[in-house]
């Protein structure tokens, strides 16, 4: 007979308010009330291909398994399909708090080494900002070369066949009032520093840090 | 004749701009007309969400602030991923006071305002509950009888909100496509995930989502699948090199229902942008224009 795998968490591991920080976001209010149904894991389309399933994501979260939960690929797998937050009886909003902890992971530089997702996320952000656009195949070269650019060789066809088609802009582009946009990241980033402040300021140092 | 403001969001100034090269002479000929907001940014989509929710919600809101600008009642956004992404924006203002705080500060900074109110609106919904069935029934030159069509509508349109039809079984492209004379074939994965921007960051999972719809829709003897956002239409046409050598060749066309539309109205091929797609569609089944 096959010995079935388990988890073994240790109390130690738990970072206490972890959950209350969470549960403190927009949308994320719901948390506590998680009745470990497994719903969404059974509805999510991706469920198969993650480490741990949504449930046991949610599960951790609200038991304070921080760690576990923000270097767990299931947070990066998650295409935001929000099939599960709408079956969730408890009407918990999964995809919002897996989006959450996604920020969390990058704000401490704990996703896993050249995973692709969260250089995504990050380069989707600076061109969107620095542009006010976003130019998809300049997007996913810089990406590419920034994670995983071996594969970007087995793009080329991809990239060739989309330029055939006119698909395939070659310049970057952009909007005209930027200032307008800069200034208003400006302002937001004073809001939201004094937000941190304000909500954050209690939250424990990451652990481990690094990759 | 109305006119809606529009919001085409980067894919179809880009990759998916066979949607708006459909979208527009369309709606023409259905008495629509759109009004581009000037200088719109990017909304944000599910990247930019993770990586800082309200920021994301800012970005979007700069352009809800300058739809409310144009005097037009309602905003057009054909990408499932703004359309998502701006009626979101709009709940968190209604929702979180710290959130809805943000935005007014940013936008105050940038000379901007923004009520939050004004409906953001997906091209189907307008096309099949404002415009109305009967309207383009009338319309159509070129019945396209015989021809199976697998409705796709994706996941952003109908989740978390369902602003105009059933979360996981909806019907509204059904019945346009039959009003189109189109045969639709019954789609159990209408709503399942394409796998969104995985397909390019994770092949694995993220082409397998695109590979199970494919297969469905060849299972259920379907000559080509319609799609309403530029993502799920890049992820279901694009990749099938790369599937075919992983779990076996699913060649099957997906193209735009506004592509259908122009089809079902006789205008030119060219002109609708269905050269840009990777598969090709089949010549359609010969049927006489009607008089
Ligand atoms: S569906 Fe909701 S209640 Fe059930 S396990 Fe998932 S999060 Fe918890
Ligand atoms: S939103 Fe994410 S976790 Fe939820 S079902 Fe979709 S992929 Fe799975």
């Amino acid at each position: 007979m096959k010995l079935k795998k388990r988890i073994i968490q240790y109390e130690a591991e738990r970072v206490v308010g972890f959950a209350d920080e969470i549960r403190n976001v927009p949308g994320c209010e719901e948390l506590r009330s998680c009745i470990q149904c497994g719903t969404c894991s059974g509805v999510c389309p991706l469920s198969t291909y993650m480490d741990y399933s949504p449930r046991q994501i949610i599960g951790m979260v609200q038991s304070g398994f921080k760690d576990k939960a923000l270097r767990s690929h299931t947070i990066w797998l998650c295409a935001s399909c929000y099939s599960c937050a709408v079956e969730c009886p408890r009407k918990i909003r999964i995809t919002d708090i897996m989006y959450e902890l996604k920020q969390r992971a990058i704000q401490e530089r704990i996703y896993p080494r050249r995973f692709p997702i969260p250089i995504l996320a990050q380069e989707f952000n600076k061109m969107a900002q620095t542009h006010g656009r976003v130019t998809e195949n300049v997007l996913a070269a810089i990406m590419f070369l920034k994670s995983t650019w071996w594969t970007a060789f087995g793009m080329w066809r991809l990239g060739l066949g989309l330029m055939r088609r006119g698909r395939f802009p070659l310049h970057l582009e952009s909007i005209k009032r930027k200032d307008e946009l800069n200034r208003m990241l400006k302002t937001l980033d004073k809001v939201t520093i004094d937000m941190l402040h304000d909500e954050r300021g209690k939250g424990e140092p990451a652990r481990g840090g690094g990759r | 004749m109305t006119t809606y403001s529009y919001f085409p969001g980067c894919s179809l100034k880009g990759s998916g701009r066979a949607y708006e090269e459909s979208l527009l002479p369309v709606l023409r000929a259905l008495d629509v007309e759109l009004e581009e907001l000037d200088d719109w940014n990017c909304c944000g989509a599910t990247a930019y969400m993770a990586v800082d929710e309200v920021r994301a919600c800012v970005i979007a809101s700069r352009n809800l602030a300058l739809a409310e600008k144009l005097s037009h009642k309602e905003l057009l956004a054909p990408c499932n991923a703004c359309y998502l992404v701006l009626n979101k924006t709009q709940h968190y203002m209604k929702e979180s006071p710290s959130v809805q705080g943000a935005i007014q500060k940013a936008l105050k900074a940038g000379g901007l305002t923004c009520k939050g109110t004004q409906p953001v609106r997906h091209p189907l919904d307008v096309i099949v509950n404002t415009i109305g069935l009967d309207a383009i029934r009338k319309r159509v030159r070129r019945p396209l009888t015989g021809l199976k069509v697998a409705p796709y509508y994706g996941c952003q349109i109908v989740r978390p909100y369902a602003t105009f039809d059933d979360q996981y079984n909806p019907t509204t492209m059904d019945r346009l496509l039959e009003a189109l004379g189109c045969t639709v074939v019954p789609f159990p994965l209408k709503t399942r995930c394409c796998g969104g921007s995985l397909t390019g960051t994770l092949p694995e999972p993220g082409l397998h989502c695109s590979y199970l719809i494919l297969k469905e829709a060849l299972r259920r003897q379907a000559d080509v699948i319609a799609t309403v956002c530029p993502l799920c239409q890049f992820n279901l046409d694009s990749y099938h090199d790369k599937i075919a050598g992983k779990w076996g060749a699913v060649r099957i066309p997906t193209v735009y229902m506004t592509q259908l539309m122009g089809l079902a109205f006789n205008m030119n091929e060219r002109e609708l942008g269905l050269y840009r797609g990777f598969i090709p569609m089949k010549p359609l089944p010969a049927s006489k224009p009607a008089e």
